[in-house]
């Protein structure tokens, strides 16, 4: 086990460093960041002068290398527009997006879990036709879209949820949460509803499939010739089978949730990382975007690892030695 | 009135499934009896009845489709059809144990051997999870798995087929059922390892008092376990007798050709071979069933009446049943 964690870690450095690469390759050559520091109206000494204290005047090797040796060390360089160093910039929008994110793969685990179970055991009910009809909506609805309609329901019409922002929030260490107000998980309630349908929706498909397989093994008809309860049948002999896919799946959309929010927290003005990224994108603010593309790997590549031991713990079957 | 002299009585048991294209009468009019501490084989095709029988009795047909239409089985006084799903659950794993064909697929991949027994020591008997373990690696002894306390604490992909077997014996006789049924438990084992599991079976029967309901298309195994037999055909008994008079003479056409169906050893004479003979054509499906008797396309001795009248089960002796106009009068009346 720890001899493959270990060679996990080592294959995610190597990832780490291809995304390096063309993060580098973004920040070089994709426009002039001199030009954009130095303003339109440089003379030609202040260009060379800004070029030489960024070290754009060194071989793109040694370029490179220094890159790689910053960014070991978490120093991606200054944010361009705001002047303060870009990975410090990133972090303190992590929580807001953490916990959105978070908050949203709960939301599709326990209503894409139950659903699809109830939806496996009587799929001809009324009930049933209902939740597939809705989750077919939930796949096929763009997220900006549910997002839009939410705000409309229950912002505008209904008014009772705020329609943007992350409303109070308190500072627990360094860490700036939202979750310990009640203005701020009212805040929280829209964006991760909106967050959650498409994910939800897969999760609740993946279960319904698995379930109906599950149950039609020869365990499960063990199982009931025991004398067990359909409770335990179902949550103990059955889904703790279907729950092995269903975590890798869930595991795997968290990272793409963090890293990949901007819709979402686009729509709601929510101050997380994805809104960062779209704010610097319009600013060409390179420092930033190459910070985040770096954590946006760092943070899928442990939740891989992650979910790859989770996966050896659900299923005896495998061992990883 | 649920009186019965036998452990367990089916009487005139009917259970159909519901599909699209029709009704099928997977079990249609079966009866027999087991006694306690007895062996009866049942055999047949696949797709005679006899796992719907069995599942029948431990009330496992899965519904809908499938629905026990008529019939009754006495159990103890009661007749296992009206029971409640509550009062079954008391009743499976607990009197009425069941093992299943394919020990690779019948554990449950995710929990330990352990696990699994000693679910039945907390669900039947209230155990604690310490003593239930306990108590499950006793039961690991009795079906001789070597290792025991090792192995309780195994998965079941860790073991072979033999191994898994044995697991699902201990864990079917965990609670000392009265009786205990056993859908082809050899099928998809080794030969030697066959043999070993039959004979733990025999010698747990006697260690625990069990009557066992061996279901199988081996007649190996039913003249290697069973005292008496039924022998089943598209859903209906068509012959019922001891084991010993059932293989010396077998009455039925359909017996018959599966008796000429096992090789036999030292039967061929010098230069003279012999053929296995089969039995020509296939079972019928169950939604387009034959005219009067079911057997009667495939029966090398069919007459007339076969193809237009279903025949009686009828005594021939006693203990002995057949289904089969050979036997009986052409009845004008009826």
């Amino acid at each position: 086990m720890l001899t493959y964690i270990i060679r996990r870690l080592l294959q995610g450095v190597v990832v780490l460093l291809a995304v390096s690469l063309i993060c580098f390759v973004i920040f070089r050559y994709m426009g002039d960041p001199v030009l954009t520091l130095a303003g339109r109206y440089a003379t030609q000494e202040q260009i060379q002068e800004v070029r030489k204290s960024l070290g754009l005047d060194q071989p793109t090797y040694v370029q490179y290398v220094k890159f790689l040796w910053n960014a070991a060390h978490g120093n991606f360089g200054k944010s361009y527009v705001s002047r303060v160093p870009a990975l410090g910039l990133i972090l303190e929008r992590f929580p807001a997006t953490f916990e959105l994110a978070t908050c949203a793969i709960l939301i599709s685990l326990v209503f894409g879990v139950g659903f699809g179970v109830l939806v496996a055991l009587r799929p001809y009910a009324w009930h049933s036709r209902a939740i597939m009809a809705g989750s077919l909506g939930g796949i096929s609805m763009p997220t900006f879209l549910t997002g839009i309609l939410l705000i409309m329901i229950f912002a505008v019409y209904v008014g009772i949820l705020p329609p943007f922002g992350r409303g109070k929030t308190v500072e627990v260490g360094f860490w700036r949460t939202g979750l310990l107000t009640v203005d701020g998980i009212r805040h929280l309630i829209l964006p991760a509803i909106t967050l959650s349908t498409y994910q939800l929706a897969v999760l609740l498909r993946l279960t319904r499939a698995g379930m109906r397989e599950v149950m039609a093994e020869e365990y499960i008809k063990t199982a009931w010739a025991k004398g067990l309860s359909p409770m335990t049948v179902i949550v103990k002999h059955a889904l703790r089978n279907v729950l092995i896919p269903v975590v890798t799946m869930a595991g795997l959309q968290f990272g793409e949730l963090i890293a990949f929010a901007i819709v979402t927290e686009t729509i709601f003005q929510w101050p997380g990382m994805g809104n960062l990224l779209l704010t610097s994108i319009y600013e060409t603010d390179q420092p930033v975007i190459v910070t985040y593309i770096m954590m946006a790997a760092v943070i899928i590549i442990s939740i891989n690892i992650l979910v790859d031991i989770f996966y050896a713990v659900l299923n005896p079957k495998i061992r990883y030695d | 009135m649920a009186e019965s002299d036998h452990l367990l009585d089916l009487q005139h048991l009917k259970t159909y499934f519901y599909t699209f294209e029709g009704v099928a009468r997977a079990v249609d009019d079966v009866s027999f009896f087991l006694d306690p501490g007895e062996v009866l084989g049942i055999v047949g095709e696949s797709g005679c009845g006899k796992s719907v029988t069995a599942q029948s009795i431990m009330r496992l047909i899965p519904q809908p489709p499938g629905k026990i239409v008529e019939g009754r089985i006495l159990f103890d006084g009661r007749d296992l059809v009206r029971l409640s799903m509550g009062e079954m659950r008391g009743i499976r794993g607990n009197r009425i144990a069941m093992i299943f064909q394919e020990p690779m697929t019948s554990l449950n991949p995710v929990y330990t051997i352990g696990n699994q027994i000693s679910e039945m020591f907390r669900l039947h008997m209230g155990l604690g999870r310490r003593e239930g373990l306990n108590r499950a690696v006793e039961m690991l002894k009795k079906v001789q798995i070597p290792a025991p306390e090792k192995r309780v604490g195994e998965y079941p992909h860790q073991l072979s087929g033999g191994m898994r077997q044995r697991a699902m014996i201990a864990m079917a006789l965990a609670c000392d059922p009265e009786i205990l049924i056993a859908d082809e438990p050899t099928t998809a084992l080794d030969v030697t390892v066959q043999a070993q599991i039959l004979d733990l079976m025999l010698k747990l029967k006697e260690d625990f008092d069990t009557a066992i309901m061996m279901i199988t298309h081996d007649l190996g195994v039913i003249a290697e376990i069973a005292r008496r037999v039924v022998v089943m055909y598209a859903g209906r008994i068509v012959e019922e007798a001891e084991t010993v008079p059932l293989f010396e003479d077998p009455k039925h056409p359909y017996t018959q050709g599966l008796l000429r169906s096992i090789p036999k050893l030292g039967r061929r004479g010098a230069g003279e071979r012999t053929r296995l003979v089969e039995i020509k054509g296939i079972v019928p499906g169950l939604l387009d069933l034959p005219e009067g008797c079911r057997f009667s396309p495939r029966c090398p001795q069919v007459m007339g009446i076969c193809r237009k009248k279903d025949p009686p089960l009828g005594r021939i002796g006693p203990g002995r049943t057949v289904r089969c106009w050979l036997y009986f009068d052409e009845p004008g009346k009826d």
